[in-house]
């Protein structure tokens, strides 16, 4: 059910490879436990992160909670699409409903992220 | 629930975690003068407590029994025994923003009106629940232009902002890590519109200008929104007069993105200093970074009118440290009570009292300007306070005044140096033109 085209963190983002631009977004276990979204604050095109940080928050009728960049990267695209309907990332988390596209600074970090199937087997495991 | 008071090792491991000897040092960076134990008097019968009160009372000069110009951010408008008699109700006495809020929909609904009628009045949006007072007021706006801005360090601040105000922001920004750059007001004392906008660079976050200033002139919204729009940076309106909003254009009209200040005008008594009552509007592009409570409108499961708060997930209890703010509660009791008084005058009544003041505190101004050995230092228009210049040192012009019931207004020199002989007069509809005329012949005297 989590593509396996794509790699995954703690924090329950995903970013799918394609060339030197990554595509992120949130996982549907991510959208289910945060509940209806009704708002997206998301960085301009242009902003610089480093992986691991703070690039946004994602926000439901019951919290507001933190995103976070799977990678390192220059931000080149926003989905606008979804800041003006955010219920898409409930509704398609892994296609329509993507956050950012960022051209990676370096390809060594992807190998630090999880497997499709590790992920599934962590959100079993912090579940329990 | 068990409570389990904290042992003497419990407390030793604490403060070895966080690299502290005793618990005294937790209080360093306070004042020494305010460390000691408080002068209190021995414990004392109620009788001899009423009597000691009731001479401290008679010591006091009260608005009641003066002839009252003291304004410089406080003001002595009439509030009817309507809104008091309401405060009295034990349905509103506990009106501590609930934490269960939706059982309590008249708490509710008296919030969003109250937010209404600053919205109305301000021509913004979205306005809070209210917060504690107007200085705390700026500095949550400017804290909300700061996290707009994503990164810029620095606000742009007229001199002509109370400096109570200022001094509060300086308290704010000094362990955060902002700066300030201050505006001075020109020698008309209104800020020049070119040196508001000349001070604005790309690290600018706000611009924040009062009006009616300190000194009591209107000033124009429209400099701080010019001097703040399309580079990036918030403009903030600034109101220690709030019966002003119903007489002068709104902020938002004049492009002005958040109002904050003091509504104490607006229904409160001066409550000897405090309380008070803060609020803070803005537009609704930016209304997830306003702090404080929300009161929404909304229907309930059977289609009725209904409210809830709202974006609470902003906030402190949901967000913890993440929240926009660590304000979690507004100023419940004055806030209805400005709601009822709000809604007593209505549109008409505010403008009255607006009106009567301005009109009244003009009479005045022309009077004292034509007292031999005054002058009114600055020509532009005022709402209901202005500056006088005297013969001699204010302080003790003022003090000869006050011993004879007249408190003519508030020196200059209490907040600012090299304008000893200037005082800021106030005027509102409690005046009346005998006491006005009492006020102009002893400052002839006393000239």
């Amino acid at each position: 059910m989590n593509p396996d085209d794509r790699h995954y963190t703690q924090s329950h983002e995903w970013v799918k490879i394609d060339g030197e631009v990554g595509t992120i977004g949130i996982t549907d276990h991510a959208q289910k436990e945060l509940g209806e979204i009704v708002y997206l604050e998301l960085p301009e095109t242009g902003h610089v992160f480093n992986a691991n940080e703070e690039f946004g928050t994602v926000e439901s009728v019951k919290a507001v909670s933190e995103l976070y960049t799977p990678i390192s990267g220059e931000v080149v695209e926003v989905n606008k699409g979804a800041i003006a309907e955010p219920g898409i990332v409930n509704d398609d988390p892994f296609g329509d409903g993507w956050l950012l596209r960022i051209k990676l600074s370096t390809d060594q970090e992807v190998s630090t992220l999880m497997s499709a199937e590790q992920y599934a087997e962590y959100v079993r495991t912090e579940e329990k | 629930m068990k409570f389990l008071p904290v042992s003497d090792s419990d407390r030793t491991a604490m403060l070895q975690a966080i690299g502290v000897a005793r618990v005294e040092d937790l209080f360093r960076s306070l004042p020494r003068e305010v460390l000691g134990s408080p002068d209190l008097r021995p414990p004392m019968s109620e009788i001899e407590i009423r009597r000691s009160f009731g001479e401290l009372s008679r010591r006091t000069a009260g608005a009641r029994d003066t002839a009252f110009f003291l304004g410089a951010g406080l003001y002595h408008h009439y509030v009817s025994a309507i809104a008091d008699q309401m405060l009295y109700r034990s349905e509103w006495l506990t009106s501590y923003t609930p934490y269960q809020p939706e059982v309590s929909q008249g708490t509710l609904q008296s919030i969003f009106e109250f937010q209404t009628h600053i919205g109305l009045l301000t021509g913004l949006d979205v306005a809070n629940a209210s917060l504690y007072e107007g200085a705390s007021a700026l500095v949550e706006a400017l804290l909300m232009a700061e996290r707009l801005s994503r990164g810029r360090r620095r606000a742009v601040l007229s001199a002509g902002i109370h400096p109570e105000y200022r001094e509060t922001v300086r308290t704010y920004f000094a362990n955060l890590d902002l700066e300030i750059a201050e505006v001075p007001v020109g020698p008309d004392g209104a800020t020049e519109a070119q040196a508001l906008a000349a001070a604005v660079d790309d690290r600018t976050f706000a611009v924040a200008l009062q009006s009616p200033n300190f000194y009591g002139l209107v000033e124009d919204w429209k400099s701080a929104s010019a001097a703040a729009s399309g580079r990036g940076a918030q403009s903030i309106a600034v109101v220690a007069e709030a019966a002003s909003l119903a007489l002068l254009a709104p902020p938002g009209e004049a492009g002005i993105d958040i109002a904050c200040g003091e509504a104490q005008s607006l229904g409160v008594p001066m409550n000897n200093g405090g309380p008070l009552l803060g609020f803070l509007a803005c537009r609704t592009a930016h209304q997830r970074q306003i702090p404080g409570r929300l009161v929404g409108e909304t229907r309930d499961a059977e289609g009725r009118r209904a409210f809830c708060l709202t974006l609470s997930t902003r906030e402190q209890h949901i967000r913890r440290e993440k929240a926009t703010s660590n304000i979690c509660t507004n100023q419940g009791l004055m806030a209805l009570a400005a709601n009822v008084h709000m809604s007593l005058l209505g549109r008409r009544g505010l403008r009255e009292v607006a009106l009567q003041s301005h009109a009244k505190a003009e009479y005045l101004k022309e009077r004292i300007a034509g007292v031999p050995g005054y002058r009114i230092p600055y020509g532009g228009p005022t709402f209901n306070e202005f500056v006088v210049e005297g013969p001699e040192d204010a302080r003790s012009l003022l003090s000869r005044l006050a011993a004879r019931g007249i408190l003519g207004g508030v020196p200059l020199s209490r907040y600012e140096d090299g304008s000893p002989r200037r005082f800021v007069t106030a005027v509102t509809e409690m005046n009346t033109k005998e006491e006005m005329d009492r006020l102009v012949a002893a400052l002839g005297e006393a000239a």
